[in-house]
C-alpha cells in the first residue's frame, strides 16, 4: 500500500523544473555513517583539559536546603570544583518561564542549582566536577546535604484544596494557568440530545527515553571571552539565545554547535537547569566541562509530559451527528513552568483539538493546569494531542455504540467534509485544508474493514475477543510566530538557509533545521538537487552551528520539512536563478535563451549543454576579471521563510488499530496497525513512513506500556528502563502505512509535518480497539497505560 | 586508591595491553581508553542494547561486561567488524530500509541482528522481532528494522547478495 509508485504524489505538479528526487524514497546517504558507529555524539567528543560534572540532586520531593558539606568532597582526587546555588547565581540569572499571550498564567524564579528549597526528586543542588566522571562520582559521595523534608504536593486532584501546602507561596496558589471556552449552545444541545455518553480518561505520566541521554560540553575560552557549548538539542539558535540572557553575554560570545542527536523527541527543545549549571561551571573554570545524564537522571529529569485527567461528555442526535463535545482537563505539571516553552501549551492543545475533526458546532472546555512536586513536564512529541485525540475518539465510539452504528460510518458522517475547506474549527483552530473523508476511504479499503469485522465476529463466537478501533486526528504542523513569540519567547519561527555553488560545481547548503534522525538533512539534499538542479550526491548538508547557518527555530512543531524545507527551496532556486544570470554574462546571452539542466546551463531552445557548473564556478571564483564590469557573481544566497498565513498548517491522518485481549489475563496483543497519513507534499515517502511509523510505537508506549509512577510522598518508583516499559520489537505490530497528499499552499513546496501525527493517534485508536474487544463484557477502560491489571478490574477478575 | 590490574586483549584486531581498574565496564574502556565510538551508553544496566559489543565471537552487553573479564580475548565493535566487511550486507540492507533514525541504537542493533543470522538463518519475520527484543530503538518502531534482517535472511537462502545502496545520478 505504501509503494512510491502507489502514491498518489506521483499526479502533484512538480516543484521544481526537473524534479527527480522530491517523491522519491531516497536513502539517506548520510545516515551511513551511523551505520558504521562513526557518528560523532556528545559523549564521542574529548577536549583537552575537560572536566566532567555530575550533580547532587535532591532525593525527596519538596526539602529545605540546609548547610552544604563539602570539605571532604573536594579533598578528593582529581576534583576541580563544587559549587552550590548561592554560588552558581552569581553569574546565572533565575528565569520565570510564562508566555504573555496565555492570560493569567504564572510561575516561580527557577535557578541552574536549587537555593533554599529543592521542589522535585531529582532537581539538582550541588554540582560536582572533577578531572573523570568515576572520580566526579566518587567525590559526590562525599557530599553531605543537610536537608529538612517539606510537605509534598503530589496528586493534582488536591493541588488546588485549600488544605493543601502552597509550592511557591508568593503565587498564592498551586494555580499555574486556566483556560475555559465555551462555543455555541452547549447546554441545549446536551438536554436535546438523543444520546449523550461520557467518560473520565486519565493519562499517566510519560517520558522521552532518547536513547543518547541528555548532555552537552560547554567550553569557556577567556582569550577570546567565548562560551562554545556541544550539545544534543533540537534548537541551537533558542540555546545561544537563552545562554545570552542569563549569563549577560552578547550573541557573538555564545557559539552552540549540534552534531549527532541521539534521539529527541521533544525531550531535547528544553532549557534545564543542568544546561545552565553546566555552561556556569565551565566560565567558572575557564575550561571544558561535560554533562552526560545516566538513565536515572534522565528519568527524574527529563521532562515529563501528558498527567492529565480530563472528564468528557458527547451529544449527538438519532441522525447520528455530533452536537456538542464538553472536557474538563486537570493537568499537573511539576513545580515550575519549564523554560522558555512553559508547561502550559500541552493543556492548552487539548482545549484547541478535542472534537477537531467533526464539524459540531456546540463545545465547551475548561483547563487546570497546577503545580505539584513531581518532575516538571512541558512538550514532548505529540504535545496534547494523543490526549485530545484519546478523549475525543473515546466518545466518538461511546456516542456510535449508544447509536448502534458502525464507528467508521459514524466519523465518515462526522468529519468536516473534505471540500468545506478552509474553514474554522469549533475551538477557533484555523484549518486550511484537510482529507478526512478520502482518508477515511483509504483506510477502509488498505484493512479491508468488512473482513476484518466479519473474522472479529466468528472469533467471538469461539471465545477469542479481537477488537477494531479508529482514531482520526488532525495536528499542527509548520507554527507560525502565533505559536511563541507573540508570547514573548525568543524561539525563530523562520527559518532559513544558505546556498552555495563550490567552484567544482558542488552545492553547499547550510540551514537552521537540524538532523536528530529524520532525515531532515536527506530530505534537503533531494529539495536541493532538484532546486538547483544538481544530482543528490553533489549536495552537501551543513546544520546545527549557529556560527554558520543561518538563523532559526530548529526542530519543534513538526517544522522541519514545511518550514526548513521552503527555505532551502526558495534558496536554491534563486541560486539557479544567479547560475543563469553569470551564465548568460559568460555567453553574452540574455538569461531567457538559457536553462539548467542536470549540473548543466542549456540553450533552452535546443537542449545543447553550453556550460558545464564546474566552469560556472571556476569563472564565478576565480576569473571574474573577465566578467562584464560591475557584474557581481552571488553564487552564494540566503532565503528565509516563514508561514504566516494561518497560525499552524494542520495535518489530518486516520489510524486503526486490531487488538486481542485475553479476558483471563488482560493481556492485550497487538496484531495489526494502519495509518493514513496527510502531510500534503511527501518528499520521501520511505523517510514519511518511519516518521509515522516510530511515533505510532510511541503512542503505543504510551497507551499500554509507558507511566512514571510515583509513590505517595513525591519518590520515582520506575526510574530505570529495566522497570520503565518501553515497546521492544516483539510486542509491536506490523504497521502499515499510506499516504493522501493535500499540499498546503502557504509554500511553494507544500509540504506540512509529518513527525508526531502517528504518536497523536495511535493511543485513541489502541484504546478504542481494546475497548471494542471488551464489548461483549459491557465495560471499557479509558485509563492510560491500559495495563493488564485495569483491563482485569474492569472485568472485576480482581 | 585504586588497585589497577593489568590486561592484553585483541581489539578489532589490534593488541591492546592496558592497566585498568577493576571497576571499569568493558565498554567504558572502548570508549574513553580506546577512543572507540561505535558501542554506546544508554542505560548502563543492560537493558537497551546500546553498548553491544562481541567478546571471542559472542555479542554481550558491554555495560555489564568488566574489562578486566575481557582479559585474553578477542574484543570487536561495530568500527572493526565494518572494517572486515562481516556486516555489510545487513548495512546496505538497513541503508535501503532506513532502518535506523538517529543512529544510537544501530551498532548495537546490527551486531545483535549479524548473530541471529549465524544462529537462526531460517528466522521468521516473528523470530527476528523476539531476537531483537533484546536492543531498544525509540525512533523507528522496529518494522524498517525487520525488514532489513528479513532481506538479508532471504538474500542468504537464495545465495544472493545485498547489493550496495548508491545515489542515483
Amino acid at each position: 500500500m505504501n509503494k512510491p509508485s502507489d502514491l498518489k504524489g506521483l499526479v502533484l505538479d512538480p516543484v521544481t523544473n526537473d524534479q527527480r528526487y522530491i517523491g522519491n524514497s531516497e536513502p539517506r546517504h548520510s545516515a551511513r555513517r551511523l551505520l558504521e558507529g562513526q557518528g560523532t555524539y556528545i559523549d564521542d567528543i574529548q577536549l583537552p583539559r575537560m572536566g566532567h560534572v555530575v550533580f547532587w540532586r535532591s532525593p525527596v520531593a519538596h526539602m529545605k536546603i540546609g548547610k552544604i558539606h563539602t570539605e571532604q568532597a573536594s579533598k578528593m582526587p582529581g576534583v576541580l570544583a563544587i559549587v552550590d546555588g548561592v554560588q552558581m547565581a552569581k553569574i546565572c540569572k533565575p528565569w520565570v518561564a510564562t508566555l504573555g499571550h496565555l492570560a493569567g498564567m504564572k510561575s516561580a524564579p527557577q535557578h541552574a542549582l536549587a537555593i533554599d528549597r529543592a521542589c522535585w526528586q531529582g532537581e539538582p543542588v550541588v554540582a560536582v566536577v572533577a578531572e573523570t566522571r568515576a572520580q566526579a562520582e566518587d567525590a559526590l559521595q562525599l557530599v553531605d546535604v543537610e536537608w529538612e523534608e517539606l510537605p509534598a504536593v503530589i496528586s493534582m486532584e488536591s493541588a488546588l484544596d485549600p488544605k493543601t501546602p502552597l509550592i511557591h507561596p508568593e503565587l498564592g496558589d498551586n494555580l499555574c494557568f486556566t483556560r475555559s471556552l465555551d462555543v455555541g449552545n452547549v447546554d441545549e444541545a446536551f438536554a436535546t440530545a438523543d444520546v449523550v455518553a461520557e467518560a473520565t480518561f486519565g493519562f499517566g505520566r510519560h517520558t522521552g527515553v532518547t536513547l543518547e541521554p541528555r548532555c552537552q560540553i560547554a567550553d569557556y575560552n577567556p582569550g577570546e571571552r567565548r562560551l562554545t557549548v556541544y550539545h544534543s538539542q533540537q534548537a541551537p539558535h533558542m540555546m545561544q539565545d537563552l545562554y545570552c540572557r542569563q549569563f549577560g553575554l552578547s550573541e557573538s560570545d555564545v557559539h552552540v554547535i549540534c552534531k549527532d542527536v541521539g534521539g529527541s523527541f521533544g525531550i531535547k527543545v528544553h532549557a534545564y537547569p543542568d544546561d545552565f549549571a553546566t555552561v556556569g561551571l565551565a566560565m567558572m573554570l575557564e575550561r571544558p566541562v561535560k554533562f552526560v545524564a545516566d538513565r536515572l537522571e534522565s528519568f527524574t529529569s527529563d521532562i515529563h509530559a501528558r498527567e492529565h485527567r480530563i472528564k468528557g461528555r458527547i451529544a449527538a442526535n438519532k441522525a447520528g451527528d455530533i452536537l456538542a463535545f464538553e472536557i474538563h482537563d486537570l493537568t499537573g505539571i511539576g513545580p515550575y513552568s519549564m523554560f522558555p516553552r512553559t508547561s502550559a501549551i500541552e493543556g492548552n492543545q487539548v482545549v484547541n483539538l478535542v472534537g477537531g475533526p467533526y464539524k459540531h458546532q456546540h463545545y465547551r472546555a475548561h483547563l487546570d493546569v497546577v503545580f505539584q512536586n513531581k518532575t516538571p513536564t512541558c512538550q514532548y512529541r505529540g504535545v496534547g494531542h494523543p490526549i485530545a485525540c484519546a478523549v475525543t475518539e473515546g466518545l466518538v465510539d461511546l456516542a456510535a455504540q449508544k447509536l448502534q452504528m458502525d464507528p467508521l460510518e459514524f466519523r465518515k458522517r462526522n468529519v468536516i467534509p473534505d471540500d468545506a475547506y478552509p474553514c474554522s474549527g469549533i475551538s477557533g483552530i484555523k484549518l486550511e485544508v484537510l482529507s478526512h473523508e478520502q482518508c477515511l476511504r483509504t483506510i477502509e479499503k488498505m484493512m479491508n474493514y468488512p473482513a476484518l469485522r466479519k473474522e472479529q465476529a466468528e472469533l467471538r463466537k469461539k471465545g477469542i475477543y479481537r477488537g477494531i478501533g479508529f482514531a482520526t486526528l488532525i495536528e499542527l504542523t509548520n507554527p507560525s510566530p502565533a505559536f511563541y513569540g507573540v508570547g514573548g519567547a525568543r524561539i525563530a519561527s523562520q527559518d532559513g538557509a544558505s546556498v552555495r555553488l563550490d567552484p567544482s560545481g558542488v552545492v553547499s547548503v547550510l540551514v537552521g533545521v537540524g538532523e536528530q534522525g529524520q532525515g531532515t538533512e536527506g530530505i534537503y539534499a533531494q529539495i536541493a538537487a532538484d532546486a538547483v538542479g544538481v544530482s543528490i550526491n553533489q549536495v552537501r548538508i551543513v546544520t546545527g552551528d549557529t556560527d554558520v547557518t543561518p538563523y532559526g527555530g530548529g526542530t519543534w512543531a513538526s517544522r522541519g520539512a514545511g518550514v526548513g524545507g521552503e527555505a532551502v527551496l526558495l534558496a536554491c532556486q534563486a541560486l539557479q536563478e544567479n547560475i543563469l544570470k553569470l551564465a548568460g554574462a559568460i555567453l553574452n546571452r540574455p538569461v531567457a535563451e538559457l536553462s539548467v539542466h542536470r549540473s548543466h546551463v542549456l540553450d533552452k531552445a535546443t537542449g545543447e549543454q553550453l556550460l558545464p557548473f564546474s566552469e560556472i564556478g571556476r569563472i564565478g571564483y576565480f576569473r571574474t576579471d573577465t566578467l562584464p564590469a560591475g557584474f557581481s557573481a552571488d553564487l552564494m544566497v540566503t532565503r528565509h521563510y516563514t508561514q504566516k498565513d494561518y497560525p499552524f498548517i494542520f495535518t489530518n491522518g486516520v489510524q486503526a488499530s486490531y487488538v486481542e485481549v485475553d479476558p483471563d489475563t488482560g493481556f492485550v496483543k497487538l496484531l495489526k496497525h494502519w495509518a493514513v497519513e496527510d502531510c500534503g507534499r511527501v518528499l520521501n515517502p520511505m523517510l514519511v513512513d518511519e516518521q509515522v511509523r516510530g511515533a505510532i510505537v510511541q503512542g503505543i508506549g504510551g497507551v499500554l506500556f509507558e507511566e512514571c509512577l510515583y509513590d505517595e510522598s513525591g519518590l520515582l518508583r520506575n526510574g530505570s528502563m529495566a522497570d520503565y516499559l518501553v515497546p521492544m520489537a516483539n510486542e509491536m505490530p506490523d504497521i502499515e502505512v499510506a499516504h493522501v497528499e493535500t499540499p498546503t499552499q502557504s509554500s511553494k513546496l507544500g509540504a506540512k509535518g509529518a513527525g508526531e501525527a502517528g504518536t497523536a493517534g495511535a493511543p485513541g485508536a489502541v484504546q478504542n480497539a481494546i475497548n471494542d474487544a471488551l464489548l461483549p463484557f459491557n465495560t471499557a477502560v479509558f485509563d492510560q497505560p491500559i495495563t493488564c491489571e485495569k483491563i482485569l478490574r474492569v472485568l472485576k477478575k480482581i | 586508591m585504586s588497585l589497577k590490574k593489568k590486561v592484553s586483549m585483541t581489539v578489532n584486531g589490534v593488541a591492546v595491553n592496558a592497566e585498568i581498574e577493576p571497576r571499569r565496564h568493558l565498554v567504558d574502556f572502548l570508549r574513553e581508553d580506546l577512543h572507540l565510538k561505535g558501542p554506546h551508553l544508554g542505560c548502563e544496566q543492560g537493558a537497551c542494547g546500546a553498548c553491544t559489543v562481541k567478546v571471542d565471537g559472542q555479542i554481550i552487553r558491554g555495560c555489564l561486561y568488566l574489562a578486566v573479564q575481557a582479559d585474553g580475548c578477542v574484543v570487536e565493535t561495530i568500527e572493526g567488524l565494518t572494517k572486515s566487511g562481516a556486516l555489510a550486507h545487513l548495512q546496505e540492507s538497513f541503508m535501503r530500509h532506513n532502518a535506523m533514525q538517529c543512529g544510537f541504537c544501530s551498532s548495537g542493533m546490527l551486531l545483535a541482528a549479524a548473530e541471529l543470522i549465524e544462529k537462526q538463518p531460517k528466522a521468521s519475520r516473528e523470530e527476528v522481532r523476539e531476537w531483537i527484543s533484546g536492543n531498544y530503538c525509540r525512533c523507528t518502531g522496529y518494522h524498517s528494522i525487520v525488514d532489513a534482517i528479513v532481506d538479508v535472511l532471504e538474500a542468504r537462502a537464495k545465495g544472493q547478495k545485498i547489493k550496495p545502496v548508491v545515489a542515483h545520478a
